[in-house]
């Protein structure tokens, strides 16, 4: 076993553990995206970072795949994280505003507008169909192509693989098109439901829209 | 195209199929045929039993590589921090403008492919453009009609 | 080519050569160099060997290929020795007269020396040229006396010395330890310091005890090619390195990662890596020593994100170029998953000459903390373009002004960006600034593999910072959302700006994008990438203000922000730029001053670039 500090307690992990999961033992909530219990960690949402402090320096590092080790200092919810984390889904919800899960996580982080041109693609790369396929199905026929911003998630020349057994796998996992918010204009890039200050259940987008909505309230993001 | 499958099969063989030397044997199969087709990466999926979306990822990352045919001639500029203060960006414009493709196109009837590359080296003579495999040095918006314009063998070599 | 069997047959072998060379009366050596090459110097060596044969010139004249000589600006370089006549310039033309007056008869033909911008003084000799008098050139003047194709060439300098003395008198852990005294850091960008590297690995436990050495050939900054011009003109230089390096650590296969893009440098590191087989110095049994090392060659797929450890060693693994977190290094796993040392090209060439010369001799060069020299490809708006070589701390004003010459056409100097893509730009006013790892990152800039890009007074700064973030964002990988879409949204809200679209808050926005792009991303490229976009910030505001607020492009350079028009008491009315104009916006009476048609100009600027007068201004 060894010992870290999350957000000021101590923490007991085991050996191979990453931070993300060390922090979960303990109850403490780090949103994630592009994390999924049973795939390999990828980190590329950029949602779960963390301050990992060294004395008088910090930096921010993805929880998803840091290695949980003796004696690391961690602060889940510090300012610096808080500021990435809303920059983050500003750039993630100008990609793919008509996510309902990215909206929910946006409401809840505080994110008040979108301030970044949208452009929707409606999918944000997680690569979560990709190793969906690839490990949970020992298919493998989606993947990657391109580099940079012309990057996206794809067949081999846009064919309908030999290897796909039409699971549907990759559209269940699919923080995007999991379920699509109904909101139709969009208030400064947000659904602006999720930001209505009346009760949920009486907020007309809210209740219209989502299963996270309801007896239990949104769905909780920190 | 039996053809094909049989030059990244003999490719293939030459490399004996390890999969660390996937890039060099689409490499050498780019180098023998100008450019990757889908036979060729079918041919090279099934030889070295990598999913053919892992080949075609590859394939579609890297700058080396062209999934389609080039054109019958190849206009290249320059387009490194040393050309690009020296005024590459206006010679690219003018070549896009005269040849009515972006960068990375081909003109439609096959004549011209126009491409950039991020540096040659040549700094000292940017802004540079190579028109099959010549380098044009100091290039200016004004010489690119001349580069287009002129034959081949005329187009002012080495200047 | 007989087999070399032990570390002393080296020290006899270049015995041998250099009694044999004695013989030569004259050599005559020709730059090969990227810059040369670009200019035709193939040509320049035929017409000198043709006609070296029609003057029945015999074996005493030897005339040979070199690597780059460094003066790019004044190629094709030809040096004659004995006297060490430096030739610039040199067209096929010359040829004749270069045999007929120089060889034969021994007269200096006037024409083709350099003649100093400033002082209008004639330099006979490389040693009087300014450009070269202030460097201290250690790995560039092997590569401008090497023929990179003769082995032979480079035992005679006293090359596979430092290999020979490595297998026959130390312990790895003393070429470590040298290494360490020599301060050495990583010439890729990085400034990390070599001997902990491969302490790391050496330590590293790999189960069936395999460890890899790789060579990071993948220059990817536009503007730099200094390891270009080592692996073409000094393979060898590499390939010793790499060698004392994998007995060190303990490695025994290794791999040289080229850009696809210099298929000169994949020759000539073929080459070499053949000949040392051949004379036993790399493959089974070096020297007779019992030290296996193998070196393969490989080119790089043509992606920038390569320069990044670990999405080079996926591209080895023969994956898509992507970094992963590096929370455990390369050192300990890397290529395979084995313990891994990758270096950069300069870093390795700088290994044989601490080795032979000693880790304080390095060390006593340069700075404390940046020792030995630093080679640089000085480029852009400067007089001297080429390579120079330069103790780590040199002052930016003396490459600029005394080895570079300053910046030409009675322009001003406006800034210099250093470090690549990830670097900064520095403003003329901070040109006293030592360079060294410490110092230009203290700046906001950084290091990087030493390209040096010189602008002047008609650059537009946000311009320059676009053109950096539009490069990145064609070679980020896309792999993690901050990187990908961070720099696509940084390239809308500049080209905002440059099309006079920009916005108070759009800065601002920037600004706070840059910072978590800093904080956030998942490897270096997307950390450093807001580089260019900072330093401009921080030292260009004002130019950043002008396009938002004022509506204006400074530089005259934002085509969106400028209108053409001709200043009538300078025209002469040659019509040449009516000519040239793609729109026939240009009209007037030739003699008489013309003008240009706000309506119709597209803002191309030909007619700027066409006039000989100086007589088209921009607002």
């Amino acid at each position: 076993m060894i010992e870290l500090t999350i957000d000021g307690a101590k923490v007991r992990a085991e050996e191979g553990m990453t931070v993300l999961e060390a922090a979960r033992t303990q109850g403490i909530v780090i949103p994630t995206l592009c994390h999924f219990d049973g795939l390999s960690p990828y980190g590329v949402c950029r949602v779960c970072v963390v301050e990992v402090v060294k004395g008088k320096r910090s930096s921010l590092e993805a929880s998803c795949t840091l290695p949980a080790s003796e004696g690391l200092v961690i602060r889940t919810g510090s300012p610096r994280v808080q500021r990435a984390r809303k920059v983050v889904m500003e750039l993630l919800l100008s990609t793919s505003p008509k996510s309902k899960l990215l909206q929910d996580m946006a409401a809840n982080m505080g994110v008040t507008k979108v301030r970044f041109q949208q452009k929707d693609r409606d999918c944000i790369l997680c690569g979560l169909c990709v190793r969906y396929c690839e490990q949970q199905m020992q298919s493998g026929g989606l993947g990657f192509v391109g580099r940079g911003v012309s990057r996206r998630v794809g067949t081999a020349f846009d064919e309908m693989p030999e290897e796909c057994r039409n699971c549907g796998g990759c559209e269940w996992v699919c923080p995007v098109c999991e379920q699509a918010c109904r909101a139709d204009d969009l208030i400064d890039g947000l659904c602006g439901g999720c930001l209505n200050a009346v009760p949920v259940e009486s907020c007309p987008i809210c209740t219209e829209c989502s299963q996270s909505v309801g007896a239990e309230g949104h769905r909780t993001f920190r | 195209m039996a053809t094909t499958g049989h030059a990244a099969h003999r490719i293939i063989e030459k490399h004996a199929g390890a999969r660390d030397a996937l890039i060099p044997i689409l490499q050498d199969i780019q180098a023998e045929e100008g450019y990757l087709s889908q036979e060729a990466l079918e041919a090279v999926s099934e030889g070295m039993s990598i999913p053919l979306i892992q080949v075609y990822g590859v394939a579609t990352f890297f700058r080396a590589f062209s999934l389609e045919p080039r054109g019958r001639r190849v206009v290249c500029a320059c387009t490194g921090t040393a050309c690009h203060v020296r005024g590459a960006s206006a010679v690219l414009d003018e070549l896009e403008r005269q040849l009515g493709v972006c960068a990375g196109q081909t003109t439609g009837d096959g004549e011209y492919s126009l491409e950039t590359v991020n540096c040659l080296g040549a700094c000292a003579l940017g802004p540079v453009v190579v028109v099959d495999g010549i380098n044009h040095g100091h290039m200016t918006r004004a010489d690119v009609q001349h580069l287009l314009g002129g034959e081949p063998e005329s187009a002012g070599a080495d200047r | 080519m007989s087999r070399l069997e032990g570390p002393n047959q080296i020290a006899e072998l270049q015995r041998e050569i250099l009694e044999k060379r004695g013989k030569f009366g004259h050599e005559i050596a020709v730059c090969g160099g990227p810059g040369c090459r670009a200019i035709g110097c193939e040509e320049v060596f035929r017409a000198l060997r043709d006609e070296f044969q029609r003057a029945g010139c015999g074996e005493d004249v030897h005339l040979k290929w070199t690597g780059c000589r460094g003066l790019c600006a004044g190629g094709t370089i030809v040096v004659i020795d004995p006297g060490g006549i430096f030739y610039q310039g040199v067209t096929p033309e010359d040829a004749r007269e270069i045999v007929e007056e120089t060889v034969l008869r021994g007269a200096v033909i006037e024409r083709l020396l350099y003649v100093d911008p400033t002082s209008g003084e004639i330099a006979r000799a490389q040693d009087e040229i300014p450009f070269y008098r202030g460097q201290t050139r250690l790995l560039l003047e092997q590569i401008a006396q090497l023929d990179p194709s003769n082995i032979e060439d480079y035992v005679a300098a006293g090359g596979y010395a430092a290999l020979a003395k490595t297998l026959d008198r130390l312990q790895p852990a003393e070429v470590i330890e040298e290494i360490r005294i020599s301060g050495l850091r990583g010439r890729g960008g990085g400034g990390f310091p070599t001997a902990r590297k491969w302490t790391a690995c050496r330590e590293a436990a790999s189960s069936d005890g395999t460890k890899y050495l790789i060579c990071n050939a993948d220059e990817g900054d536009p503007g730099a090619y200094m390891d270009r011009s080592i692996l073409e003109g000094n393979p060898h230089s590499v390939i010793e390195g790499m060698l004392i390096g994998a007995y060190a650590v303990g490695a025994n296969q290794g791999y040289v990662y080229v850009r696809h893009e210099y298929p000169l440098a994949v020759q000539s590191i073929l080459t070499a890596r053949d000949q040392a087989q051949a004379r036993g110095l790399l493959g089974e049994n070096i020297l007779g020593t019992g030290f296996d090392f193998h070196i393969k060659v490989s080119r790089g797929g043509g992606a920038f994100v390569c320069g990044e450890s670990t999405a080079l060693i996926a591209s080895l693994e023969g994956k898509i170029g992507e970094p992963r977190p590096k929370h455990v290094h390369t050192a300990v796993r890397g290529l395979f998953n084995k313990p891994t040392v990758l270096n950069n090209v300069e870093t390795w060439a700088n290994v044989p000459l601490i080795i032979s010369r000693g880790g304080a001799w390095f060390a006593g060069i340069g700075t404390e903390s940046s020792t030995g020299t630093k080679v640089f490809s000085l480029v852009g708006n400067i007089r001297n373009t080429g390579l120079v070589e330069l103790p780590m701390g040199t002052p930016l004003r003396m490459i600029i002004e005394s080895i570079g010459g300053g910046v030409p056409g009675g322009k001003k100097l406006k800034a210099v960006q250093s470090g690549g893509p990830s670097g900064g730009c520095l403003p003329a006013d901070r040109i006293d600034l030592p360079v060294d790892f410490d110092r230009l990152a203290e700046a906001g800039s950084m290091m990087g593999s030493g390209g040096l890009i010189v602008m002047d007074d008609e650059t537009c700064m946000v311009d320059f910072a676009k053109y950096f973030v539009e490069f990145l964002a064609e070679e980020s990988c896309g792999k993690c959302v901050v990187c990908r879409e961070g720099l696509d949204r940084m390239r809308d809200i500049l080209t905002a700006i440059t099309e006079g679209n920009g916005t108070p808050e759009s800065i601002e926005l920037l600004e706070e994008l840059c910072e978590v792009m800093k904080d956030a991303s998942l490897c270096a490229l997307g950390a450093t990438a807001p580089n260019p976009v900072l330093s401009t910030l921080r030292y260009f505001r004002d130019e950043y203000d002008a396009h938002v607020n004022g509506g204006r492009c400074p530089a005259g350079v934002c085509r969106a922000l400028i209108t053409f028009h001709i200043d009538a008491a300078a025209c002469t009315g040659c019509g040449a730029c009516a000519r040239e104009c793609p729109e026939g916006a240009i009209s007037g009476e030739i003699g008489l001053a013309h003008s240009i048609d706000a309506e119709m100009c597209i803002q191309c600027g030909i007619c700027r670039t066409t006039c000989r007068f100086d007589a088209v201004m921009t607002d």
